[in-house]
């Protein structure tokens, strides 16, 4: 708020008098009233909880005591855990697997639903209707393609008398089938704010590009695709946030089966803190997230910010 | 390079409204010609035709005998310079310049020289890194021309490149246009919709209203020789005065009444003309202040306005109609004074029912 208006000084007068008296900048201490209620939510939903959550994570805690202090310990039981340091991996594989793809269909979508016909419109309401179901329902539509013998997937492959990959049951398929369903489900997010960007990039860039004798190609690399890369570091960013806490799909599709190969941190969580009642260290293990999910984030906004920077 | 422009009975439709009708022009090699006209009125379609940005539905374009209408733009071999100067936001302004060369196939070296050459042209070289972001109006304008003069075009475009700058830069612009096409030698089509820019720039000017020409011709044949009523009214500051009157054929040249039996005697030959109902028009510049009595017509002053070298002297006959005349510019005269107004014969207009226009002999 460096520059701000300065008032005109005139001859005083009555009114310029009463004007002057009010400094309209000034801090006006009952406009807190306003941000009141986000705060207190704010405070009491997210904060206190994201301290308890840290404060657990360095005691030994149950259900019904939250223990002694324990320093580390946690963590270091936690780095021991050959199937905590599964769950990791295995959601590092995870959102290497949705992350990328995400991004790339969504993009390629919305390239190609990005004009005013009445197909465009009826496809790009299709492909992000599957955005509104629950995972409840999503996993139940892929377990009904995936199922052996009967399912979809099995039907087409019998079409052609081949046996179609168990991407339930085999340990090498069993985390690509959860992805794909994952895939299926998310896409419609990214798609529409690729669109949303694909629209604010001004018509006359496009015309100039043509009496530039720009391709179709020279076209998408040099003006469309530098034009939203803002927000294909926005999509990134966000589906990397919400890949890392994947459980429902993992959950209800294979119950982190078969042998803890599609185990994601979420799960691991939910298992040590709510199963076996292991507070404290299923809070380490939140900490361990968090920790992930922010790295992960960061080191995506650095390397592309930097990659900005020297174009 | 240059080049000279036909274009043939283009027509074109968006749905159901027809935007340019049965439209023919010819545009000579090194010409610059202006488009001038309202908003809505075709001019930047017909443009945008030529650069190819708009398909032609019947008629056709061709640039020095070679028919382009169906090329894509960029094969036309013009350039165009938009109104929101359409630079790329995210390639410094070298890169800018040079994306229409590279994707050619131009060699670096050519390249860079076309560069180097626009820049100095332009006196922008201390720009070339910085991207359009980091730029003023006039320094994207002049990017905006750098980038059409780069690909040595046969045709500069212009649509209406100079409505976002401010006007003491409009001004200099203007001018700097102008030395340009000098120095290019190129054939040169601008739109504007501001009278001012088109007397200033144009060889020709291109009259356009609601989907046709009304009149092609230097500026001041338009000025002064408007071939319809609409260009009569659109040309020129203030508006030219319209009273309508009766025509009084009877002697060699045609003498008008007007309502309120105010006659002048013009200078347009009557022998060509029919009887009925014509419009007298009259610029304000013809129209002097004289003591009362002694004019034409009297007049009670209403507005005056000083422009500095004149002043314009809004007045008002019996009748109610507005007149504004011309006086120096410490003109004496005040609001509330009657004034007479003698009216030049040589430089009134007759306009017909239909629009169509008679002047006094040229002198």
């Amino acid at each position: 708020m460096g520059d701000r208006p300065v008032m005109p000084r005139t001859a005083p007068s009555a009114t310029s008098v009463r004007a002057a008296s009010v400094d309209i900048y000034a801090p006006q201490w009952r406009n807190f009233i306003f941000v009141a209620p986000f705060l207190f939510f704010f405070t009491t939903l997210l904060l206190v909880p994201l301290l308890w959550g840290m404060w657990l994570s360095f005691h030994k805690a149950d259900t019904f005591s939250s223990g002694n202090f324990v320093g580390l310990g946690n963590y270091i039981r936690l780095f021991h855990d050959k199937e905590f340091l599964q769950s990791v991996w295995n959601t590092f594989y995870f959102v290497l697997l949705t992350v990328p793809t995400l991004a790339l269909i969504g993009l390629f979508l919305a390239l190609c639903l990005n004009r005013r016909t009445r197909t465009a419109a009826v496809l790009r309401t299709l492909f992000f209707s599957s955005s509104v179901l629950s995972v409840t329902i999503v996993t139940l539509i892929w377990r009904i393609v995936f199922i052996p013998n009967v399912g979809l997937l099995s039907t087409i492959y019998g079409w052609f008398g081949s046996t179609a990959p168990a991407f339930i049951s085999d340990p090498s398929l069993a985390m690509i089938g959860i992805a794909i369903a994952t895939v299926w489900w998310c896409i419609g997010l990214p798609m529409m704010l690729f669109l949303s960007a694909l629209q604010q990039i001004p018509q006359d860039i496009y015309e100039a590009a043509a009496l530039d004798n720009a391709n179709r190609w020279q076209t998408l690399r040099s003006i469309t695709l530098p034009s939203i890369k803002r927000t294909f570091i926005l999509v990134v960013i966000v589906q990397i946030v919400l890949q890392f806490q994947l459980f429902g799909q993992a959950w209800l599709m294979t119950r982190g089966g078969p042998n803890n190969l599609t185990k994601p941190i979420v799960l691991y969580i939910y298992d040590t803190a709510f199963r076996r009642w292991d507070l404290g260290m299923g809070a380490a293990a939140s900490e361990i997230l968090f920790i992930l999910i922010l790295i992960a984030a960061m080191a995506q906004y650095l390397v592309t910010r930097n990659k900005a920077d020297r174009t | 390079m240059t080049a000279d422009i036909e274009i043939r009975n283009v027509s074109k439709h968006f749905g159901a409204m027809t935007v340019l009708d049965d439209l023919s022009l010819s545009i000579k090699a090194r010409e610059f010609i202006v488009f001038l006209g309202p908003s809505g009125c075709g001019k930047s379609t017909l443009l945008r035709m030529i650069a190819g940005l708009e398909t032609v539905d019947s008629g056709e374009i061709a640039i020095n005998n070679e028919r382009i209408d169906h090329l894509p733009p960029g094969r036309r071999g013009i350039a165009m310079v938009f109104q929101s100067y359409a630079l790329y936001p995210h390639m410094s302004v070298r890169d800018n310049m040079a994306f229409g060369l590279d994707n050619i196939g131009m060699s670096r070296e050519v390249t860079d020289a076309r560069i180097n050459e626009a820049a100095r042209i332009l006196e922008m070289a201390h720009l070339l890194e910085r991207k359009p972001g980091q730029l003023s109006g006039g320094q994207r304008q002049r990017v905006a021309i750098g980038r059409a003069i780069v690909k040595e075009p046969k045709a500069f475009l212009f649509d209406e490149p100079l409505s976002n700058l401010d006007a003491a830069l409009r001004t200099r612009t203007r001018i700097e246009l102008a030395q340009l096409h000098q120095r290019l030698q190129s054939t040169m089509i601008f739109v504007t919709h501001d009278q001012v820019e088109a007397m200033t720039l144009a060889d020709r000017i291109v009259v356009m209203n609601n989907r046709r020409i009304e009149q092609i011709g230097p500026p001041m044949e338009i000025y002064e020789r408007p071939a319809t009523k609409f260009v009569a009214g659109f040309v020129g500051a203030p508006a030219m005065n319209f009273v309508e009157a009766t025509l009084d054929r009877s002697s060699r040249n045609a003498t008008v009444r007007f309502a309120d039996g105010v006659s002048v005697q013009t200078e347009i030959a009557s022998n060509q003309m029919t009887d009925g109902k014509y419009t007298f028009g009259i610029r304000s510049e013809d129209v002097r202040i004289v003591p009362a009595g002694q004019g034409n017509a009297d007049g009670m002053v209403d507005v005056l306005e000083r422009l500095g070298e004149r002043t314009l002297i809004y007045t008002r006959l019996g009748n109610g109609q507005q007149i504004v005349g011309s006086d120096v510019g410490n003109s004496r005269v005040a609001v509330g004074h009657k004034v007479g107004l003698a009216f030049d014969g040589q430089k009134s207009h007759l306009f017909s029912e239909t629009g169509r226009a008679w002047h006094a002999k040229e002198v």
